[in-house]
């Protein structure tokens, strides 16, 4: 089956089938005021989904029940929830193995949760999307903003984007499942933002026309059989040739591990041509850079209009894929800083370690700000912090008064 | 990322990368690579023809997807992969073995494969030391076993691999062809054939 001889027919929900280069980058585009949450529904409205599993996860996005709202509406093929996070996350498993294409969310402590499935869905090669609104993942509970569980996800073999917008949420939801498909890549996508500010939060955002959606999957084109429950990697489920104590089971398994990092390596072409660049650079010539992830991004951006105003220069980079890791551009938009901040909505600084184990001369980079727990990150804070690293004066913001 | 690595014959390593960790990429259609540098298609027909004709066990390795006549396209993919091993047997000297083994499933065989029948992407060099193969060509293996098949392979052996892949390609064979079809399969036969007396046999050990 080709989706190619599909362009032009109508799915089941009377959607022209579209190219997808076509639908996303030169349909119309209607502005609408929608929260992230709406967002979400919006673009699994056009994405020709077969299977959508469920937890339903209100406090910190709405998308899961908005999407039953679909499954009513005849845009999504099967629509079912699950008695767990770990639960959904095995269900879309044997969805995508018996060839659909998969939509599920998920955030913090179900993130955490449904954990061991996230390997098993790579080394499976299921290209499963699934949207991480992060939030705290620790005792007390929060369901405020935090991105610690995206560096869990770093090594499982997933697909990591960041988004920083709804915009961006909207337009990656569809261009994810492109990049995912593609035979060389067939790896799950774990599609993250910063929960809560972008899910909770309303903002303009260009939706392309309801009634055009994407090509189907074609299971055809995948790397490994669909469902066979006598070949590896099911088989291997009950019957584990990779535990039997000798070199070519182990060697087999080893393969197998590099070959889901190859896929990885692979997608770096098609993320690149989807997503315009893995990294998104504003002011390369900048001694001083901000660079980070999510709406970390935002508030550098604000941060770099105050610095601004008081004559320091400094450039941005935007992270948007973490997996594959955009380890040369990171490399070539830092060359000329002299100092590399990193704010982030974590405790640990993950993301600048990445960045310190990635360029030359890693004493230039500065971890923080740091917020967690579900705390904003002001922009004055960002500057404040990068006035102090510089050696400059600046306001404490942390209390009032004298 | 720039990359000094080549993708070459082997026994290479205990454990040896995946070539695309280590920067080889994929060709663009109408291309190929050679030892992981791309290259324009015809140049690697030519090489892997020349492989095809100085091995002493010149061999193909079908898969599934065209062992199995379960589209059309299949079957003429099929036909033309009997096509080029008659032609490669017609070619090569009588001091030459061609051999054409199928790889019809990715089970596990336990307790022990027959290598002389068949080929598993698990332990593929196993058919490949009992049969002394130096040349193979993989054609209808899905992409995952042919890139774990091929990267054991290198690791382990000695044999010069070659990959006639329906997709994308893949970086862990020596020579590797992509949008493989019936006409493609067909074309390299004709490049055997062509080539046929100007390439020299292999020596005897």
């Amino acid at each position: 089956m080709a989706t190619q001889s599909l362009i032009g027919t109508k799915n089941r929900a009377g959607q022209v089938v579209t190219d997808a280069w076509k639908l996303l980058h030169e349909a119309e585009r209607t502005p609408c005021f929608y929260t992230g949450s709406e967002v979400i529904k919006e673009a699994v409205r056009r994405s020709n989904c077969d299977v959508m599993i469920a937890y339903p996860i209100t406090p910190q996005s709405e998308a899961a029940a908005l999407i039953g709202e679909l499954f009513a509406e005849g845009f999504i093929g099967d629509y079912f929830r699950g008695e767990s996070e770990f639960a959904v996350m095995s269900q879309c498993a044997g969805a995508a193995f018996g060839g659909a294409r998969v939509f599920t969310t998920t955030a913090g402590p179900g993130t955490m949760r449904a954990m061991e499935n996230f390997p098993m869905w790579a080394g499976a090669r299921l290209p499963i999307q699934m949207i991480v609104t992060c939030r705290g993942i620790n005792s007390p509970l929060s369901i405020q903003p935090d991105t610690l569980e995206i560096s869990y996800l770093l090594n499982t073999g997933m697909l990591v984007w960041h988004a920083e917008t709804a915009q961006d949420f909207y337009d990656w939801i569809l261009k994810g499942y492109m990049v995912s498909e593609e035979p060389d890549v067939h790896l799950p996508l774990a599609l993250c933002c910063d929960g809560f500010f972008v899910t909770h939060t309303k903002d303009v955002v260009n939706l392309t026309p309801a009634d055009m959606c994407l090509p189907p999957y074609d299971p055809y084109r995948s790397p490994v059989p669909c469902m066979d429950m006598e070949c590896p990697p099911v088989r291997m489920m009950r019957d584990p040739f990779v535990m039997k104590s000798n070199y070519i089971s182990y060697a087999t398994h080893a393969s197998w591990q590099q070959e889901v990092w190859a896929a990885i390596e692979r997608s770096r072409k098609h993320t690149i041509r989807w997503l315009d660049g893995l990294i998104e650079v504003d002011k390369p010539d900048a001694e001083i850079q901000i660079v980070s992830s999510g709406t970390a991004v935002s508030q550098g951006r604000e941060a770099q209009v105050l610095l601004e105003e008081d004559g320091i220069d400094v450039g941005i980079v935007k992270i948007k894929a973490l997996r594959p890791w955009p380890e040369d551009e990171i490399r070539e938009a830092t060359k000329h800083a002299k100092h590399i901040i990193v704010p982030e909505f974590n405790v640990t600084g993950w993301l600048a370690k990445e960045i310190r184990a990635t360029i030359p001369n890693p004493e230039r980079v500065y971890a923080g700000p740091h917020v967690c727990g579900g705390m904003t990150m002001p922009p004055e804070v960002i500057a404040a912090d990068l006035k102090k690293h510089l050696g400059l004066k600046a306001e404490s913001l942390a209390g009032r008064g004298s | 990322m720039s990359t000094m690595y080549q993708v070459l014959r082997g026994p290479e390593h205990f454990l040896p990368p995946a070539a695309a960790s280590m920067g080889i990429r994929l060709p663009d259609p109408g291309q190929a690579h050679i030892h992981g540098k791309i290259v324009n298609e015809d140049e690697a027909m030519e090489v892997a023809a020349r492989q095809f004709l100085s091995a002493k066990v010149p061999t193909i390795f079908p898969g599934p997807l065209v062992l199995w006549a379960w589209n059309e396209k299949a079957a003429g993919k099929a036909t033309a992969i009997r096509h080029l091993y008659e032609t490669i047997k017609e070619c090569v000297t009588p001091s030459q073995q061609a051999m054409l083994i199928p790889m019809p499933d990715y089970r596990p065989k336990y307790p022990k494969i027959n290598p002389e029948i068949e080929i598993n992407p698990n332990h593929p060099n196993l058919t490949i030391w009992h049969n002394k193969i130096d040349t193979c060509m993989f054609v209808g293996v899905h992409c995952h076993q042919a890139n774990l098949s091929l990267k054991i392979i290198r690791g382990g052996t000695y044999c010069y691999t070659i990959a006639m892949c329906a997709q994308a390609g893949h970086e862990d064979a020596m020579v590797s062809f992509r949008d493989a079809t019936a006409d493609k399969i067909r074309k390299l036969a004709d490049w055997v054939k062509k080539l046929k007396g100007s390439v020299e046999p292999p020596k005897d050990d």
